[in-house]
C-alpha cells in the first residue's frame, strides 16, 4: 500500500485516492504532420520499462483530481519524490547512480585509511 | 457580464421536489434509538451547492464583495460566515465548492457573474446533484473512523477542514464545521448507499436520524 504526498493538496493520502497514468513527460511533437512513421509510433506506443528510477504520471483521483509526477523506484516500489506537472525531476537515474558511485568511492577511501 | 445561458432551478411552478435521500426514507426508515444515543444523523436537504473554478486572486475578490467571506487559499480549508449557513471549501487550486441556503444559489450565482465580468471563470450549480449529511453526537468520529479511509484524529482533522476522499466505496467530501459536527457532502447517485452505509455503521451506537 503507498502513502503518496499530494504535491497539490500538500499532504499523504492513500493510495486507494490515486490512478497511476503511465509515464511521465511524454512530449507530443510539435508537428506531428512532419512526423516520421517510426516517431510517431514511437511517441504513441513506446514507453519506458526501466529497471531503476522511473518517472510516472499520477492523478490524484478522489481528491482534487489534478494529475502530478511521481518518481518511483521499479524494483523497490520506493516512491522518491513528487513534483507538480510542468516540474522537473530532482532525483533522476543518472543523479542516483552519481551518488551510488560517489558512496562506493567513499567506502574505498575507509577501507584504504 | 458573460453570456453564459443561466436558470433558475426553482421555479414558481408546484413541482413537487424530493431530496436525494427521500426514497431511502421510505425504503430503510429513520431509525430511533429507543434510549440514549451517541449518534445523530440529520440530511440537510435542499441547499444550494455551486462550484467555483478559476484564478484564486480573482474569485477570492469577487466573493467577498458579494458573500462576505474570503475565499480560502490553503488546501483542505473550509471557512464559514458568522452565522455558519454558507460557507466555502476548498477543493483543488482553482476548485471551490459554495454552499448557501436554499434559493439563495441563483441570485449568488447572478451576482458573481456580473462581478467577474469577462475574467476567465466557471460556475456550475450542482445543488441537484449533492446532499449534505450532518453527523453529530460523541460516536461521530467513531463512525467515521471504520468508514473512511482519511486520518480523523483531531489532531489531523481540525475544526474548518474538509477533505474529498472516499467513504465506504464512494467518493464523499467530509468536513468538520465545529467541534462535535462532522457534514458528508455525498452524490445524489450514491445518497442511498451512503444512508444505508451509515445506518449499518451506526446501529451499535443507537442512531437518531432526524427528518
Amino acid at each position: 500500500m503507498f502513502y503518496i504526498y499530494c504535491p497539490y493538496c500538500g499532504e499523504h493520502r492513500e493510495e486507494e485516492e490515486f490512478h497511476p497514468k503511465g509515464q511521465a513527460h511524454i512530449e507530443r511533437p510539435k508537428e506531428p504532420e512532419a512526423c516520421s512513421d517510426e516517431e510517431w509510433g514511437n511517441y504513441l506506443f513506446f514507453r519506458d520499462n526501466p529497471r531503476g528510477v522511473h518517472h510516472e504520471m499520477w492523478v490524484h483521483a478522489v481528491g482534487c483530481r489534478k494529475f502530478f509526477n511521481v518518481t518511483r523506484h521499479t524494483v523497490s516500489y520506493e516512491i522518491l519524490e513528487t513534483y507538480k506537472m510542468g516540474e522537473q525531476p530532482s532525483i533522476t537515474a543518472d543523479s542516483q547512480s552519481q551518488a551510488r558511485e560517489g558512496a562506493a568511492v567513499s567506502q574505498q577511501e575507509g577501507v584504504r585509511a | 457580464m458573460s453570456n453564459a445561458a443561466t436558470f433558475d432551478t426553482r421555479t414558481d411552478t408546484a413541482i413537487p421536489v424530493e431530496s436525494p435521500l427521500a426514497y431511502s426514507y421510505r425504503r430503510s426508515g429513520a431509525p430511533q434509538a429507543g434510549g440514549p444515543s451517541r449518534l445523530q444523523l440529520r440530511e440537510r436537504a435542499m441547499l444550494g451547492h455551486l462550484i467555483l473554478r478559476g484564478g484564486a486572486i480573482v474569485l477570492d475578490e469577487a466573493v467577498r464583495d458579494v458573500l462576505g467571506i474570503s475565499l480560502p487559499g490553503q488546501p483542505q480549508a473550509l471557512v464559514q460566515d458568522a452565522s455558519g449557513e454558507r460557507s466555502i471549501q476548498w477543493l483543488s487550486p482553482d476548485e471551490w465548492l459554495v454552499i448557501v441556503p436554499g434559493g439563495e444559489e441563483f441570485p449568488l450565482e447572478t451576482k458573481l457573474r456580473e462581478h467577474l465580468g469577462s475574467a476567465h471563470f466557471a460556475i456550475s450549480d450542482v445543488s441537484g446533484g449533492q446532499t449534505l449529511v450532518e453527523i453529530s453526537g460523541e460516536a461521530a468520529r467513531e463512525l467515521l473512523m471504520k468508514t473512511v479511509i482519511y486520518d480523523v484524529h483531531p489532531s489531523h482533522f481540525p475544526v474548518g477542514k474538509g477533505v474529498t476522499t472516499v467513504f465506504g466505496k464512494a467518493t464523499t467530501i467530509i468536513r468538520r464545521p465545529s467541534e462535535d459536527r462532522w457534514e458528508l457532502v455525498i452524490r445524489r447517485s450514491f445518497a442511498d448507499y451512503c444512508y444505508r452505509w451509515l445506518l449499518d455503521a451506526a446501529a451499535e451506537y443507537g442512531v437518531n436520524v432526524q427528518q
